[in-house]
């Protein structure tokens, strides 16, 4: 009962928080000087062709007639016509979306590895120096973003060592016909390693960019639940009846410790999905984000509508799939 | 514990570190105009893609090489610093001002006032913050102003959150209490016993929001939204080293260096400030 209470409530802020950013992004590309169409005429257009287009657009009624209208389309799945490109919002957002997905999943993915990793050896190695190398370690990668994590990944692994690619989604030379956007899980379903290999190669390190701040957090969170289970009696317990060290931390403490560290993880995933819209554009990988970029420069409005709706979208998701999760796994909550 | 060891004897150096690196920037961003070998606008087209003087080719004139255009790298990186810590300081302070005064509001006198600004919050949270920056600046325009005003808005938020909380918490305690009962004033209750404790957690905040808003504008020179397109920008020069960086590495790596530094001594500044004032960390 609890839980449904507390679930419900959660809707109703999340539907709260979505009107108000949609309402925010409408009135704020709208409030402001520069005419849009102005810029998507050739010059020498007359003022009868930029009234046609405004009407065209419904640019020419009042903001809240206008608001109306676009969040009445929206409800039906329609997002409007994009300016620049001229094909429907919904169907270019919606092809890109995948390409942004696939980056931030992978990012994850390196980042639970890499940054559970570090917590692990860091609580085997406690006290020692392999420790305090992993603290320097781990307080630098959370200093600085993931943008400029992409620009050293560049100068690294593209330029002084070329392992991976720098920009690009896949090589266009492969000639692969695609029949989704899901470009890395359609090549591994369909079993060509060769265009897979590709793609992880063209990801790496723009995933590995988005990845390296928040592996750092796993590894502080989750290194310091670790140490705070490892005091506790049923440890030593395990520990008196001469259990290995790393089987105590892995099959005893962890259990115990990831709880906080989950809860964490989703909020950061959020902003790591934030930070894929400044990565793209530094790697040219066609997602979401180097769409945004591009949308805002022709100052496309229906486009940067939509986009910022759907990131919107996808971080308040996250938070509340992340808060069920966790009244899920937690029995307190469960019971409560 | 060893923990607790290592923790209070590491922010000396830190602290000596990063605050070095601020200190060299500061005096270099002020004597730029002096200093600069070159003039950072300067271009010569017979002198474009010069290596830095260790290499082989090089013109000792242009001590760290010259970008596709012929302008001095060094200059332009100084000239740079300039840039970055006038928005670093200008933002950073404004958005200071705004954001722990909200959060001074929300967590101290609560009720509908704390509710709207939590709303507000949590709204702004929604929002994907490089992108949010992309949008305000696509519709204010490019310019100083522009980022200045863009990262205010956008940031407001990282002080309020934690000034509520702190504030919420300090409300709650004795002193507070007795403030009130020898009469003071509401107003005066906030300013003369919040303040003052929450002003540590403030000062580590603007450090770390200094570091946030030189990352800013560098990422919005970079996709060229920043003050214009040939003024002196860290972001700016990325950008070129960035198409540029299989001919001319030095292009890009110069000012990435000089970006890394700001924006991880900014930061180890602020971490190391924060666990200075913290009476549980001394």
């Amino acid at each position: 009962m609890q839980i449904l209470r507390r679930m419900i409530a959660r809707l109703a802020a999340t539907a709260v928080t979505l009107v108000g950013v949609a309402v925010i992004v409408f009135v704020v590309i709208r409030v402001v000087p520069g005419n849009p169409i102005a810029m998507m005429l050739p010059p020498g257009a007359t003022d009868a062709d930029i009234q046609r287009l405004q009407e065209l657009y419904g640019l020419d009624k009042s903001i809240p007639e206008q608001f109306l209208i676009w969040a009445g389309g929206v409800l039906q799945g329609d997002f409007g016509t994009s300016i620049s490109l001229r094909q429907p919002v919904s169907e270019l957002v919606l092809g890109r979306l995948p390409a942004t997905l696939e980056l931030s999943v992978m990012a994850l993915a390196i980042a639970v590895v890499l940054g559970g990793g570090m917590a692990l050896t860091a609580t085997l190695y406690r006290g020692t120096r392999v420790e305090g190398a992993i603290d320097v370690t781990g307080g630098m990668a959370l200093s600085v973003p993931d943008f400029l994590w992409g620009l050293v990944l560049i100068l690294l692994f593209g330029v002084l060592w070329p392992l991976f690619h720098i920009s690009g989604r896949i090589s266009p030379s492969l000639g692969f016909e695609f029949q989704s956007n899901f470009y890395l899980w359609e090549s591994f379903v369909r079993l060509r390693f060769d265009v897979w290999t590709d793609i992880v190669a063209h990801m790496f390190m723009p995933a590995l960019a988005l990845a390296i701040p928040l592996a750092a957090i796993i590894s502080q969170l989750l290194k310091q639940s670790l140490k705070e289970t490892m005091h506790l009696d049923y440890v030593t317990l395990a520990r008196t009846k001469g259990y290995s060290e790393t089987s105590i931390i892995t099959r005893e403490a962890l259990p115990n410790a990831i709880l906080p560290t989950l809860t964490l993880v989703g909020v950061q995933f959020t902003f790591l999905i934030g930070g894929t819209v400044i990565v793209e554009r530094l790697f040219s990988y066609e997602g979401l984000g180097n769409m945004a970029i591009d949308a805002v420069i022709n100052r496309d409005l229906p486009l940067i509508q939509g986009i910022v709706i759907l990131f919107a979208l996808i971080f308040t998701v996250v938070n509340l799939v992340v808060d069920m999760t966790y009244a899920a796994l937690n029995p307190r909550l469960r019971h409560a | 514990m060893r923990d607790t060891r290592g923790h209070t004897r590491k922010p000396g150096l830190r602290l000596w570190l990063s605050g070095g690196w601020i200190t060299v920037l500061v005096l270099a961003a002020l004597l730029a105009p002096w200093i600069s070998p070159h003039d950072p606008l300067a271009q010569d087209l017979f002198a474009g893609r010069m290596p830095p003087f260790w290499q082989a080719g090089a013109d000792p004139n242009y001590l760290l090489g010259t970008d596709s255009l012929g302008r001095d790298v060094l200059s332009r990186i100084l000239h740079g610093a300039r840039l970055a810590l006038t928005v670093a300081l200008i933002a950073g302070v404004l958005t200071c001002l705004i954001g722990a005064t909200l959060g001074l509001i929300a967590g101290y006198y609560g009720g509908w006032a704390d509710l709207v600004i939590s709303r507000l919050v949590d709204i702004w949270m929604a929002f994907p913050p490089v992108l949010f920056a992309i949008l305000l600046i696509a519709v204010l325009g490019t310019g100083m102003t522009s980022i200045i005003i863009a990262i205010v808005v956008i940031d407001w938020t990282r002080f309020a959150r934690v000034i509520r909380a702190e504030a919420m918490s300090q409300s709650k305690m004795d002193y507070v209490a007795s403030a009130q009962v020898v009469g003071r004033s509401r107003l005066g209750t906030a300013l003369t016993e919040i303040l003052p404790n929450v002003l540590p957690t403030i000062v580590a905040l603007l450090t770390l929001e200094m570091g946030i808003a030189v990352i800013v504008e560098a990422i919005l020179s970079f996709v060229n939204l920043s003050i214009s397109t040939d003024a002196p920008t860290w972001g700016g020069m990325i950008a070129e080293g960035r198409t540029s960086v299989h001919q001319a590495w030095w292009v890009l790596v110069f000012p990435l260096v000089a970006l890394f530094l700001t924006v991880l001594s900014f930061s180890q500044l602020g971490e190391g400030l924060k666990d200075h004032f913290d009476p549980v960390l001394r």
